[in-house]
């Protein structure tokens, strides 16, 4: 009889897969294909000159590799548009397939899940570390740097050590205005910045079950936060449908056996979880937005591969229509796409939006790195639905960035202080 | 490989902002990137950082963006290698990539002050500090990082064994 194979978890599963082995375990150093390899305008310039200067003349799949201008778009000084004008080249020289820039870009987390390039089951690496969010979709995404990123898109290949997993189990029915960015705010809270370093997250649970795609990619994403290497959650019909209707490949459903090994478990009554906030300088610095008194906002930005999609659009709408921005806050709302721009736009939000005072950015990263459009000055202090709040992330080194969800960021806006959705919106 | 040079010393979580903020990255030169290296936890740094200094800093160096700038700044501005407590995952990747070695070594981070001089032997993790006159074994680096790190990085080696 055949040797019966370890229980493997779903991380494992598909680096085993890609590894073209029977099964692999923690530790073990893999050489995996890649499915997709993805660079932006700040790290493909570097992975472009490493790829030259070793003489490779193309890229493993040129639909493979994807190259997204989004962090400094539309390009806001002279540099930005020279290393946007080196990817442009290389791409167009290269035959890439999947290049974004101009009308086309959205910022690259939420761009490629809803364009189907990414699909469940896949190895992604990204130079760019929030490549963790497609575990929201069930593929293996994981952020490298940009010399990392040449060798995948010469070798169509990479090595890993398979990583620990760590199992994140949410039970119970979320509170109003609580959302997947609450729930991986409360497990940052919980593990701290380096809790999960090396390893994967996997998020389960029937509160996770209920969860929306937009707030799956949300919770995945910020698994870097904790160090993770990835953030996953098994897919299901959720994931099925979502997936399904955009696929540009067939997608792989893998789940997590009964009996696979977690190096350990937690669980979260999540019918406990308020909508949170994480102060300054670290997303493990979490508290509820009713504990955390009164402290007044310049800026609220609503954006970002973590809260820029339509759902997070769609409940800062709710809470600002009737309403007006404080006079004392700038508010910037940044749809991550062109399509959840247009459907923001169809659906009537970005009326409110103008209506209740705000600014409306095209698809950037923008000031969610401190980049451009909304930068904050000495002293001023900004909430945002992003994920990192390192000194100095947002503009001037004393100035100080808080996290939260959509809605609190919109209560926010309205009252020019910290607030919760329930202070604006009665039900 | 013996690596000797001065302490520069540092907190824990210290995060890719902080080693280069990201305002600084619309350029890929080195030069123009050791310029602004560690600039919002110590504005002098770039200044006052000699070439072969060392950077010693508590957990979770290197956090946050995937960024290559990161160890690429350092690197650039003279540092010739960093000792932790430990690293964050990408960071980790990127220095053995980039070639810039990096050892991990909590009781050496308790023991070592800016100011310091140390003596690095990366092959074997022995370190000294001549200053205090203790020795401290870090974690040996594994042998593919070592072949990394001579080879002067991932293209490198690659270029090495044939692979493009
Ligand atoms: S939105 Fe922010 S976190 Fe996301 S890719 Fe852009 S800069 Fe990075």
């Amino acid at each position: 009889m055949a040797k019966k194979r370890r229980p493997m978890t779903i991380a494992e599963k598909i680096l085993a897969l890609h590894a073209g082995r029977k099964e692999v375990a923690p530790g073990e150093i893999v050489d995996a294909k890649i499915d997709i390899a993805l660079g932006n305008d700040i790290t493909a310039p570097l992975a472009i000159n490493e790829l030259r200067k070793v003489g490779a003349k193309k890229v493993f799949n040129r639909k493979r590799v994807v190259l997204v201008m989004d962090h400094f778009t539309p390009n806001k000084d002279i540099k930005s548009a020279t290393q946007c004008k080196l990817v442009r080249e290389f791409a167009k020289e290269f035959g890439i397939v999947n290049y974004f820039e101009g009308g086309d870009v959205g910022i690259e987390h939420a761009l490629l899940p809803e364009k189907g390039l990414v699909v469940s089951g896949d190895v992604v690496v990204g130079a760019d570390s929030h490549t963790c969010t497609y575990g929201g979709l069930g593929a293996f995404g994981t952020g490298v740097g940009s010399t990392d990123l040449a060798f995948a898109m010469i070798t169509g290949k990479l090595w890993f050590r398979v990583p620990q997993s760590m199992k994140f189990v949410f039970r119970g029915r979320l509170k109003r205005w609580v959302s997947g960015k609450d729930l991986i705010l409360h497990t940052i809270g919980d593990i701290g910045v380096d809790g999960a370093n090396y390893r994967a997250m996997e998020f389960a649970g029937d509160t996770i079950r209920r969860l929306s795609m937009d707030s799956r990619l949300a919770l995945c994403n910020m698994a870097i936060e904790a160090g993770a290497k990835a953030g996953l959650i098994e897919p299901d019909e959720v994931t099925e449908k979502y997936v399904l209707e955009r696929a540009q490949r067939k997608p792989r459903f893998f789940k997590s056996d009964p009996d696979a090994e977690y190096v350990e478990t937690r669980e979260y009554d999540a019918s406990k979880i308020e909508p949170l906030v994480a102060l300054p300088h670290l997303p493990e610095n979490t508290k509820p937005v009713t504990e955390v008194g009164n402290i007044p906002i310049d800026q609220v930005v609503i954006g970002s591969c973590t809260n820029g999609r339509i759902e997070d659009l769609s409940v800062a709408a709710k809470i600002l229509r009737g309403n007006r921005v404080s006079s004392n806050t700038r508010l910037i709302i940044i749809p991550a796409t062109p399509h959840i721009y247009e459907e923001a736009l169809r659906r009537g939000y970005i009326k409110t939006f103008i209506h209740a005072g705000a600014i409306i950015s095209p698809p950037t990263c923008g000031p969610c790195l401190g980049g451009h459009m909304g930068i904050l000055a000495e002293g001023e202090r900004a909430l945002a639905t992003t994920n990192r709040n390192f000194v100095g992330r947002m503009g001037h080194p004393k100035s100080e960035v808080y996290l939260a969800n959509p809605a609190v960021a919109a209560a926010t806006a309205v009252k020019g202080r910290i607030a919760h959705p329930d202070e604006v919106v009665k039900h | 490989m013996k690596l000797k040079g001065r302490v520069w010393k540092f907190g824990s979580d210290i995060d890719t902002d902080r080693i280069i903020p990201a305002r600084y990255l619309n350029t890929t030169d080195p030069k123009e990137l050791a310029q602004h290296c560690m600039e919002d936890e110590d504005p002098e740094f770039a200044k006052k950082v000699r070439e072969g200094d060392i950077i010693v800093a508590d957990k979770n160096f290197g956090c946050g963006s995937s960024r290559e700038h990161a160890p690429i700044a350092i690197k650039a501005c003279g540092v010739s290698c960093v000792i932790a407590k430990s690293f964050a995952r990408i960071f980790y990747r990127n220095a053995f990539n980039t070639g810039l070695p990096i050892l991990e070594c909590p009781e050496l981070v308790d023991q070592t002050e800016t100011g310091d001089e140390l003596e690095v032997d990366i092959s074997t993790g022995i370190i000294r500090n001549i200053t205090k006159n203790k020795t401290f074994r870090a974690q040996p680096i594994p042998p593919f990082m070592q072949e990394l790190i001579s080879a002067g990085g991932l293209m490198e080696w690659i270029k090495r064994k044939g692979l493009v």
